[in-house]
């Protein structure tokens, strides 16, 4: 009975749907009342996907909410907290630091000290010196733009330009200043360097600062550029960019290491693959060279071919500050794009006057430079004697590295070595190991830096060798 | 500020004139060939827009800038006369004008021979020499460096304190080794180029806040600390809050009580930079936090430099013991830079005993009191004159707001032939419509040299129309008024 009535109502609830289109055929479709019932399903469907899903609400941040995070957010310590080796007590000198100096009450041998010529102290200077302090006073009292261009600045970048022979020259008033500025001024972003990975703080900070692409090549080794030079190539070919500044960043002689960049394979590449060339000749100008002009006399090649060139006073000139030099627009586009140049102030004259008075020595005394390059010759191949310690650095380089033979990692090599430097001290003779910044990227080695001048004797230096031999044999055996 | 229509309508024509007279030089140049190409493959050494200000711009008014002198940047110098043959370079010819100085930054007065300064630093070049040519870890430490770190930190009032040989060393080296990636520094918009060099070479984040507003500090600082690093929203490692004493463009003194217990509030570190107010400000001339009374444990940093107040040339940072000791370990510009010159030593020590009064005598007072008295009176002069001229009281840096970019040097160069040598400044030292001419006060500027000093930039400012607020005009009556009190007196 009831499934009676139940198909009963089925059916007529079909015929109902059925009804209207009963037998219609549109389109040669057969309209059945299923059809309806599936149309029914996709505009159902249709309706739910034009619906939006579902987000949250995006409320700013109340200011109650903004108290509590300023609340509970605690900052690190301003500095990490001070450990034994952080305690650096460097020693203090009583007198010039000339081949002589005083420490503790106590006279020693300076072999730490970057004055290859020695020239601190000279009665020249002192005199050119004591003149300046006389109608100048210390400061210059301003930056360069502003009445702080005294004529000694001049005098020294006219003085200058005419030594390396190029048409002008740049003055800065600190070393590590100069390259610092000088690259952010003629690289900006999107153009290339390849720079040494053993280039000094001062060039690094300078790379940092100019936001260009840098790439790094292995410590003094030419294939290694090569090798990168011909991938730029590779990459120009494939990808057809505007044409950038490109650089190749070399120093002369590297503060990090004592070796010396062989100029004339890196000019031969530069020419080859269409780059311009910064050389950093701290440690070079007064000490390579016939006269003492720097790399490029050394190496016999044109100073023109040499785009940029920097250096700091504070080595063989017996001085404060730096200098640029190169073509006359390299120069005169610094005045008003070098940072340390425009902003800061000028060299004290003085400072000026001893650089002047230090180049005109070197001019006059090229003696200077044969007793120097005696000097290096003859301490080198007494400290090639020693056990125990590698000798490194090139072989005209005043700057000369000792690495352990047994080397470790920087800190534990550093250790050591800041030992050999205390027994030798206690000895009579001042030297200094290399110190590594936290923030410098440099990979190098540790070594003791030793600086030899063209004032020791070749006395004082045999009685150097012979002390430092015996006491890195005591600190190497007490290691060991 | 709020700059007239009348003045700013006449900056743009001019900026829009000299742009456009100089892309049309440019143009012509290059069908002249005069451009001067770079070799073949090589990309031009200087970019086309960087240069265009430098050559068509700058060139135009190169004789302001940069001039030499042939004396001690003392009050008055000799300004060496310059030529120009090719309209491209000038030289010095051996002509020399003698006039005051209104330019240096010689706020104490010690910049050329002092009778106690002088022979001490003579006899201490003859024992040390001009330069131990190393860094202060090598043989570059002398007994007169810890001498006069040990007086700079008692002086400002800090438990230590250490030295750097050049005062934009200081900051660009400090910075990069007190904050890293991961740590974000707010600076005030108008700080030194140092302060910017050093900032984006540490690594951090960098914000901004609105010049000298602590109220907008407030909320950068909120707003960073709620919001934590960009893109990952970790929490800041550390804030470092930069600000200076006085600036050096404006003359401001900065609101550093305000500024201090934000920082104290937000936990952040403030590095305060004194480059021109040490020396200068306070009743003892020791800086900003002696003139506002505040705590000097309230700072974390404070960096000043020795070129301006005391007439040599370096800077320092003073903090607490464990903060230098890091400072000397980690900072680059201690590792590896020239140590200062024994000779620039001495004459900072020796300045600083004539300020403290223990050379035995009070010039120390006096010349605080000079250059105080000399500041206030020249800045009440130039107002009453009716120019517009900012800075704060005591602060011995006014600048004489130009605003039209003809003016900047004209006036400078008005001034010269009347035998006064100001600075005057345009963009990029300045933004781009603020032009201005900033005067320095010494405290060895006699009376006589700044009357005469406010004769001529009266006539100059007539010259070119600067009296912005003139006075205002009084009645016949009034004007009677005073001319019977003259005739009386």
């Amino acid at each position: 009975m009831a499934t009676g009535m139940v198909m009963e109502m089925k059916e007529t609830l079909v015929s109902l749907l059925d009804a209207p289109l009963a037998d219609a055929v549109i389109f040669g479709i057969h309209i059945d009342g299923h059809l309806f019932l599936e149309t029914l399903l996709v505009v159902v469907i249709a309706f739910l996907l034009l619906q939006k899903s579902y987000q949250p609400e995006k409320r700013p941040l109340t200011e109650q909410e903004i108290d509590q995070l300023c609340d509970e957010w605690t900052p690190e310590p301003l500095h990490p907290p001070i450990t034994k080796e952080m305690e650096l007590s460097p020693p203090v000198l009583e007198s010039a630091a000339g081949p002589h100096t005083v420490v503790n009450g106590k006279d020693v041998i300076n072999l730490s000290s970057a004055n290859y010529l020695g020239l601190i102290g000279h009665p020249k200077i002192k005199e050119a010196c004591n003149a300046a302090l006389e109608k100048y006073g210390v400061g210059a009292c301003g930056p360069r733009g502003f009445y702080g261009t005294i004529d000694v600045h001049m005098d020294l970048e006219a003085k200058i330009a005419q030594f390396m022979g190029t048409p002008d020259s740049i003055l800065y008033s600190y070393g590590l200043a100069t390259v610092s500025s000088v690259i952010p001024a003629f690289c900006k972003r999107g153009d290339l360097i390849l720079a040494d990975e053993g280039v000094n703080w001062g060039i690094q900070n300078g790379l940092f600062l100019s936001r260009s692409t840098v790439r790094y090549f292995k410590h003094n080794d030419m294939a290694s550029l090569e090798a990168l030079l011909e991938d730029v190539r590779q990459e120009d070919r494939r990808k057809k960019k505007v044409l950038n500044r490109r650089f190749i960043v070399v120093e002369a002689i590297y503060q990090n290491s004592g070796e010396m960049v062989p100029l004339d394979t890196v000019v031969r590449l530069k020419e080859k693959y269409l780059f311009r060339v910064l050389v950093d000749e701290s440690n070079s100008i007064g000490v390579l060279g016939k006269t003492g002009r720097g790399l490029s006399e050394h190496f016999n090649i044109p100073v023109e071919k040499i785009d940029i060139i920097t250096s700091a006073m504070g080595h063989s000139l017996a001085s404060v500050g730096g200098f640029c030099t190169g073509s006359a627009k390299v120069v005169d586009h610094q005045r008003l794009s070098g940072a340390g140049y425009c902003f800061s102030a000028a060299l004290p004259p003085f400072l000026a006057s001893a650089s002047i008075t230090a180049l005109e020595l070197l001019e006059d005394n090229p003696v200077l430079l044969t007793r120097l390059r005696r000097n290096i010759s003859f301490f080198r191949s007494k400290l090639a004697t020693i056990p125990g310690v590698v000798v490194r650095g090139h072989a005209l380089s005043p700057l000369i590295f000792l690495h352990l033979q047994r080397s470790g990692s920087f800190a534990e090599d550093s250790v050591i070595l800041q030992q050999i430097v205390d027994k030798m001290l206690e000895e009579g003779v001042l030297l200094s190991a290399s110190k590594r910044s936290l923030l410098d990227k440099c990979k190098l080695g540790a070594g003791i830096r030793i600086m030899v001048t063209a004032s020791h004797t070749e006395a004082e230096l045999l009685s150097v060798s012979s002390s430092l031999g015996n006491v890195i044999q005591s600190v190497v055996t007490a290691q060991s | 500020m709020k700059i007239p229509y009348y003045v700013i309508l006449p900056s743009y024509f001019a900026y829009a004139l000299g742009f456009i007279f100089g892309h049309l030089r440019d143009f012509v140049s290059f069908f002249r060939n005069h451009v001067d190409k770079p070799p073949k493959g090589y990309a031009p050494l200087c970019r086309d827009f960087e240069d265009f200000y430098t050559r068509r711009m700058y060139r135009r008014i190169q004789d302001c800038f940069n001039r030499p002198i042939a004396s001690a940047p003392n009050t008055w110098i000799d300004v060496i006369e310059r030529v120009s043959h090719d309209n491209v370079t000038l030289v010095r010819t051996k002509n020399t004008r003698r006039c005051i100085n209104l330019g240096s930054y010689n706020y104490l007065g010690f910049a050329a021979q002092d009778e106690y300064c002088t022979p001490r630093v003579i006899e201490c070049l003859e024992k040390f020499g001009a330069s131990a040519c190393a860094s202060r870890v090598e043989c570059g430490t002398s007994v007169l460096h810890e001498e006069l770190e040990r007086v700079i930190a008692k002086f400002v009032g800090k438990p230590a304190a250490m030295v750097y040989g050049m005062g934009y060393a200081t900051n660009s080296t400090t910075l990069p080794a007190l904050i890293g990636k991961g740590g974000l520094i707010i600076s005030d918009m108008l700080n030194h180029s140092s302060i910017v060099a050093g900032a984006r070479s540490s690594g951090a984040k960098v914000a901004v806040f609105q010049h000298n507003s602590p109220s907008h500090l407030e909320q950068v600082l909120r707003k960073s600390i709620a919001e934590g690093q960009p893109r990952t929203h970790r929490p800041w490692k550390k804030i470092v809050v930069v600000v200076e004493g006085i600036y050096s463009m404006e003359g401001e003194i900065c609101r550093l009580r305000e500024i201090v217990a934000l920082t104290k509030r937000y936990k952040a570190y403030l590095y305060l930079d004194e480059a021109h107010s040490i020396g200068v400000i306070g009743k003892t001339g020791r800086g900003l936090c002696e003139l506002q009374g505040i705590d000097t444990e309230d700072v974390s940093v404070m960096m000043g430099t020795f070129t301006k107040s005391f007439g040599s040339c370096g800077g320092y940072i003073a903090g607490s013991e464990d903060l230098v000791k890091y400072l000397r370990y980690v900072s680059p510009g201690h590792l590896y830079a020239t140590a200062m010159s024994p000779p620039a030593v001495q004459q900072v020590l020796s300045a600083l005993k004539v300020l403290m009064g223990e050379d035995g005598t009070d010039r120390g007072m006096k010349k605080l009191a000079a250059v105080r008295e000399n500041s206030n009176f020249f800045r009440e002069e130039l107002q009453k004159m009716g120019c517009e001229v900012l800075g704060d009281e005591d602060s011995p840096i006014m600048p004489i707001m130009l605003y039209i970019p003809a003016t900047i040097p004209a006036f400078s160069r008005e001034c010269l032939a009347r035998n006064v040598a100001v600075v005057s400044v345009g963009f990029p030292a300045t933004p781009v419509f603020l032009g201005r001419a900033r005067i320095c006060i010494s405290a060895a500027h006699t009376k006589e040299d700044l009357n005469q000093a406010l004769k001529v930039i009266g006539e100059v400012c007539d010259i070119c129309q600067l009296k912005y607020y003139p006075p205002p005009q009084l009645s016949w009556k009034e004007k009677a008024r005073l001319k019977e009190k003259e005739k009386n007196l």
